[in-house]
């Protein structure tokens, strides 16, 4: 499909060894950027929150890009966030129909950003999950998983097929029906 | 006026922008208000939005998101490639593609084509205009 803003990547990394810990735990994390290096600087973002260790004093030890297995069958997302807005932090769960995770995810920034102004630093995701269509809570997905769906395209606005053959004026009022 | 074409599964739709511009898909699902999940012999199922979509009057029948063979066979039994290409539209296109690809010597054929039916058109008219003097 079009190119993905985001890329979920996995990031594996740990604090460095020292002499009163030979073996520092391993910590893992999914996590979504648009590149690997803003990728890495996230993961030590996270990880500084949560233990006593910062990018000087640890090392990543793996670092892969996660690609849906599944990117022909169409999936109901919901995404758990955390965001940032103008009087505080807020939890958020929304739901998303799509054929793959990151074009969900993509999704969820757009609509984050047009309803509530809230930009992508500001928003943390908390978890992300396939759901079953008994499961999901919105009606503005449920209404989709009718399996004989069928409506009717109202407004078509003809389009020329390329951008070359724009034009600004039209000699006649176009016909929006079909 | 009501609404005689239908987004619906099974529905035969025609690209009218981007990449693959002119092939006819089938409608196997729908993502949400504005994509499909769309499908066709010979291209990966992907998902497009219905503003580069043109609905057609042919429909087949099939379930959500058949298996590639079933497709096929689905669109055999119900002859989707002849209905196509015997319905105005679908001729419309053939003509516009075969005028598009025609080459100096068949464009020299065309005008020499023109000039003798528009000959045997005014003589009619002629005789015509005799009759009726």
């Amino acid at each position: 499909m079009v190119a993905f803003r985001f890329h979920q990547y996995q990031v594996v990394g740990r604090g460095l060894p020292t002499p009163t810990d030979e073996h520092p735990k391993i910590y893992r994390m999914k996590l979504w950027a648009t590149n690997e290096v803003r990728a890495k600087s996230k993961f030590w973002y996270f990880l500084r929150k949560l233990k006593k260790v910062k990018k000087s004093n640890g090392q990543i030890l793996a670092i892969n890009e996660i690609f849906e297995k599944n990117p022909t069958t169409i999936k109901n997302y919901g995404i758990w966030l955390r965001y940032q807005s103008r009087t505080g932090y807020h939890n958020m769960y929304k739901e998303y129909r799509d054929t793959t995770l990151n074009g969900a995810v993509e999704q969820m920034y757009t609509e984050m950003a047009s309803r509530h102004r809230v930009r992508f630093p500001c928003i943390q995701i908390i978890k992300t999950a396939t759901v079953h269509f008994k499961l999901c809570k919105r009606d503005n997905t449920k209404q989709f998983h009718k399996s004989d769906i069928k409506f009717p395209l109202v407004y078509r606005k003809v389009r020329p097929p390329t951008r070359k053959l724009k034009t600004t004026f039209k000699a006649s009022r176009p016909n929006l029906f079909m | 006026m009501p609404f005689k074409r239908f987004v619906e599964i099974g529905r035969v739709a025609l690209v009218n922008y981007g990449k693959d511009y002119g092939r006819l898909v089938v409608i196997v699902d729908v993502v949400d208000q504005n994509r499909a999940l769309v499908d066709a012999p010979d291209m990966v199922r992907c998902q497009i939005n219905f503003k580069r979509l043109s609905l057609t009057d042919i429909k087949i029948d099939i379930k959500r998101v058949p298996k590639k063979t079933t497709l096929i066979k689905a669109m055999e039994e119900a002859d989707v490639k002849n209905k196509w290409e015997n319905s105005s539209w679908g001729k419309k296109l053939i003509v516009q593609k075969r005028r598009a690809s025609l080459n100096d010597f068949d464009r020299f054929k065309v005008m020499l084509a023109k000039i003798k039916r528009g000959g045997a058109i005014r003589q009619e008219l002629a005789k015509l205009k005799k009759a009726a003097a």
